[in-house]
């Protein structure tokens, strides 16, 4: 187990280095000028050039790289061009909020995903099954800011049930999850559904039901922990699914994560808060993968890791 | 000596703003007291004076800290702020500011002349990396600070306590203008120095407002500054700007009472609804500002590099059609310079919208047969929309156009290099006047100096004659010689004009959407100086 997870960690440091490296050519290589962006319009060739040197954007790309590689190893992501603040605290400052939508989320595509799922699968073919279905299948398909701006409107707007965007109590919280968790939710039921046939199927199900257990009980003692183990890799998985769709969400809902830091950034060409926004995700992804991986561990003892 | 007469001469020059609104002084008739909430979509970049160059701070900015001149609340007439008065030497070369001794700085010091140096020197140090550090050339010894050779003005004296001597390199009829820009702004030296990048986050200026709290990504208050040397305001006790809010959710928690200023605005696909809705009536007000919106004919590349095919595109667009597009929010144009700028011409006529006649001179041209071209467009709604009307209009006289959609940035790298953006729609990036003087409409974007690679002036063009002529113009420091400075901006405008490097397409009008709660001259709503609104005169009608 040690030996393992000190090799994920290992790999897990390589992929960053390549994230980093990959994402600062990329943006090496878009044609916008970051300077002119700071300078602004009314600046003279000699106040950008001036910056362009302290920027030490004047430098060739390897050095460049170095510069920012050598940072990044002390811990430094670098000032924003545009903010002027260290890019560590703006992340600092929103990550919080952006954990916290996603743990929400999660929680909520997991309860709708797999209740939807379970329900179908021992209902299967019935108009229950494919009412559900139809349901997941609006839920994968429809986008999550069209989503968003439907829910912010019915439930704040016309029912006033939760607030008009914001952050701060539970009530801010939901419908960004909820957005966010209808997405997965409709993945994990369809999962959760074929999972679960093919476990109620097997022959262990049929000799709980042979020992004269419960319905209740062969499900959720004896099926569903069986049919949970590919579910438990996908949210591995889902966390980079996220990081994507909290761009949108969080630019619907005003909240102060750092999906809606990233968006900003972009629009300005704020390089070193893309990279650590970039580089924050990748570790999201790496770290949730990982998790997902023990978790399995716990859950099926036959799993070794190797 | 000419004590304060050239400021009579500017208020002159300066016109008042469309809005008409009578300046916002009179502190009986509004209530003291209160607190307001303003939204933002982006978060707030910096509150560095020097820094700070978007029209999202502008304003608070201008609320924080004070410069040695101001504008009238709600117009563009100049006045004295931090300085009571000042003289001008008849050479026209050396400004003397004797300064208010009344002034404190948030952190309770006494704001002096050593402030007012100290403030100078370190916007044009180019270690500051200011993006107005350019609009202070003119002072004696900027060339010397800029290329590291000194390490202060030299033209910048302090006389005593109270009183600061400013000396030109060369006449600059804008200069008074300059001295009331944010970049201008008088900031104290120990506190840039406690914080040093990070002044931005913790500004401390002489301004009405002071900031309370900033929570990254999410608030900023500003408090009132019980200190403020102007008696009587400002009228609100506190102001919570809330950032990252879209502008449709600002505009629904606005009608809900939950926000008092939707900073963003009208978002465009809500604007005719909101308008047309009885109970936003009164809410909405309507202002003009100092802004063109423009397609660039870069006159290096082939066919723009013909004058006939330049001047047939003029009479190709159909300019009113535009402003439908953007729901009205704008007036069509026909010259660089909006209405609200001093040097606006209102007898030129510039080229009427004619198709046939535009046909006929690609023909002349030797397009008869038609060409093909691109146009970049910053991706944005409308943007994408109004270059889509553009291209049908062209399509009609035997253009045909390839849109180039991009990121505000790629266009903007696109505009400054001389042979890739043959035109260039300017909608989202169009030039807002930094101040209400003609000239700020010409070096960038349509000057010799803008005309370099990663510059502004994305139609290339460069008339070294004109640029004399411009050079001349803002020689002109005296103030008896202020009608013919503008009468010289305005031909300057009409030539440029006539040489068609622009279609001068639309002025855009801001509207500026409030709760029912806030009072204030409408001027200050749409002040267009300090962008969007004028925080220090608007009030709300529950306050005490």
């Amino acid at each position: 187990m040690t030996s393992y997870l000190f090799r994920r960690i290992a790999e897990a440091v390589l992929i960053l280095i390549g994230i980093s490296f990959i994402t600062y050519i990329l943006l090496f290589l878009v044609p916008a000028d970051p300077v002119r962006q700071i300078a602004g319009r009314s600046a003279t060739p000699e106040t950008v050039e001036n910056i362009r040197r302290q920027l030490g954007l004047d430098l060739p790309f390897y050095q460049q790289y170095w510069r920012y590689f050598s940072g990044l190893i002390q811990g430094d992501l670098g000032r924003s061009y545009i903010q002027k603040t260290e890019v560590s605290a703006l992340i600092n400052a929103r990550l919080p909020a952006s954990l916290l939508l996603m743990v929400a989320a999660i929680a909520t595509e997991l309860v709708i995903g797999l209740l939807m799922g379970v329900v179908s699968a021992i209902r299967r073919n019935s108009n229950t099954d494919q009412v559900l279905m139809v349901l997941s299948f609006i839920g994968v398909s429809a986008p999550q800011f069209v989503v968003g701006i439907i829910l912010l409107y019915v439930f704040a707007v016309v029912l006033e049930w939760f607030p008009i965007g914001g952050y701060g109590t539970w009530q801010h919280v939901v419908l960004p999850a909820t957005t966010l968790g209808i997405l997965g939710a409709g993945w994990y039921s369809r999962m959760m559904r074929s999972s679960m046939l093919n476990v109620l199927g097997q022959d262990f199900v049929r000799t709980a039901r042979a020992k004269g257990l419960s319905r209740v009980r062969v499900i959720f003692r004896h099926a569903v922990p069986n049919a949970l183990l590919p579910i438990i890799a996908m949210i591995g998985i889902d966390v980079g699914i996220f990081m994507s769709g909290i761009v949108v969400v969080e630019s619907v809902y005003g909240w102060p994560g750092i999906g809606q830091l990233a968006w900003q950034a972009i629009q300005r060409v704020d390089i070193p808060i893309i990279m650590g926004v970039t580089l924050v995700a990748a570790c999201a992804i790496v770290i949730g993968n990982l998790l997902a991986d023990i978790i399995a561990l716990f859950v099926d003892p036959r799993i070794k890791l190797k | 000596m000419k004590i304060n007469r050239i400021l009579r001469c500017i208020g002159v020059l300066g016109i008042v703003c469309a809005a008409g609104s009578a300046s916002a002084q009179t502190s009986g008739q509004y209530k003291h007291g209160g607190d307001i909430v303003v939204t933002y979509k982006d978060d707030v970049s910096t509150l560095d004076p020097a820094i700070g160059y978007d029209w999202q701070n502008w304003s608070m900015i201008k609320s924080l800290f004070d410069a040695l001149l101001d504008y009238q609340p709600g117009t563009t007439i100049l006045k004295t702020d931090l300085a009571k008065e000042y003289a001008i030497s008849d050479d026209g070369l050396t400004y003397t500011f004797k300064l208010r001794d009344d002034v404190k700085f948030h952190n309770g010091r006494k704001m002096t002349a050593k402030d007012v140096q100290y403030s100078l020197n370190r916007v044009s140090n180019p270690k500051t990396q200011s993006p107005g550090a350019g609009f202070f050339a003119s002072i004696k010894g900027f060339d010397e600070l800029s290329s590291g050779k000194a390490q202060s003005l030299s033209g910048v004296s302090v006389v005593d306590d109270y009183t600061v001597k400013i000396q030109l390199s060369r006449p600059d009829a804008t200069f008074l203008h300059v001295m009331a820009l944010n970049f201008a702004s008088i900031v104290p030296q120990e506190a840039v120095e406690k914080w040093g990048e990070d002044f931005g986050k913790h500004p401390v200026g002489t301004g009405a407002y002071k900031l309370g709290e900033w929570t990254l990504g999410q608030r900023l208050v500003f408090v009132k500054n019980a200190d403020y040397y102007h008696k009587g305001v400002p009228y609100i006790d506190k102001i919570t700007v809330e950032v990252g809010q879209e502008p449709i959710v600002a505009l629904l928690r606005l009608e809900r009472g939950e926000v008092d200023i939707a900073g963003d605005g009208i978002p465009p696909a809500k604007f005719l609804q909101t308008k047309n809705d009885p109970k936003f009536k009164d809410l909405i007000v309507e202002g003009s500002q100092l802004h063109t919106g423009y397609i660039t004919l870069n006159v290096k590349m082939k066919p723009f590099d013909n004058l006939k095919v330049r001047q047939a595109v003029n009479m190709a667009v159909n300019k009113k059609r535009i402003t439908r597009i953007i729901n009205g929010r704008a007036v069509p144009a026909n010259q660089p310079l909006p209405p609200l700028m001093p040097g606006y011409d209102k007898t030129y006529k510039g080229f009427s919208f004619d198709p046939e006649k535009a046909k006929k001179l690609m023909a002349e041209a030797g397009y008869a047969d038609g060409v093909t071209t691109e146009l970049y467009v910053a991706n944005t709604d409308p943007q994408p929309r109004i270059a889509q009307a553009i291209q049908q209009d062209l399509a009609n006289i035997g253009i045909k156009v390839e849109i180039k959609s991009l990121a505000q940035a790629n266009v903007i790298a696109a505009g400054g290099e001389p042979d890739q953006a043959p035109m260039v729609w300017s909608g989202g990036m169009a030039w807002i006047a930094d101040f209400p003087d003609p000239s700020n409409f010409y070096g960038p974007i349509l000057g010799c100096s803008g005309a370099v690679k990663g510059g502004w002036n994305w139609s290339w063009y460069c008339n070294k004659a004109i640029d004399k002529r411009a050079i001349a113009a803002d020689s002109m420091t005296d103030p008896k010689d202020v009608g013919k400075r503008e009468a010289a901006w305005r031909k300057i405008f009409t030539d440029i004009q006539d040489d068609a490097p622009w279609v001068p397409v639309f002025n855009e009008q801001r509207f500026t959407i409030r709760s029912p709660r806030l009072a204030g001259p409408d001027g200050v709503f749409v002040d267009p100086v300090h962008i969007p609104v004028h925080y220090d005169f608007i009030s709300v009608k529950d306050g005490m």
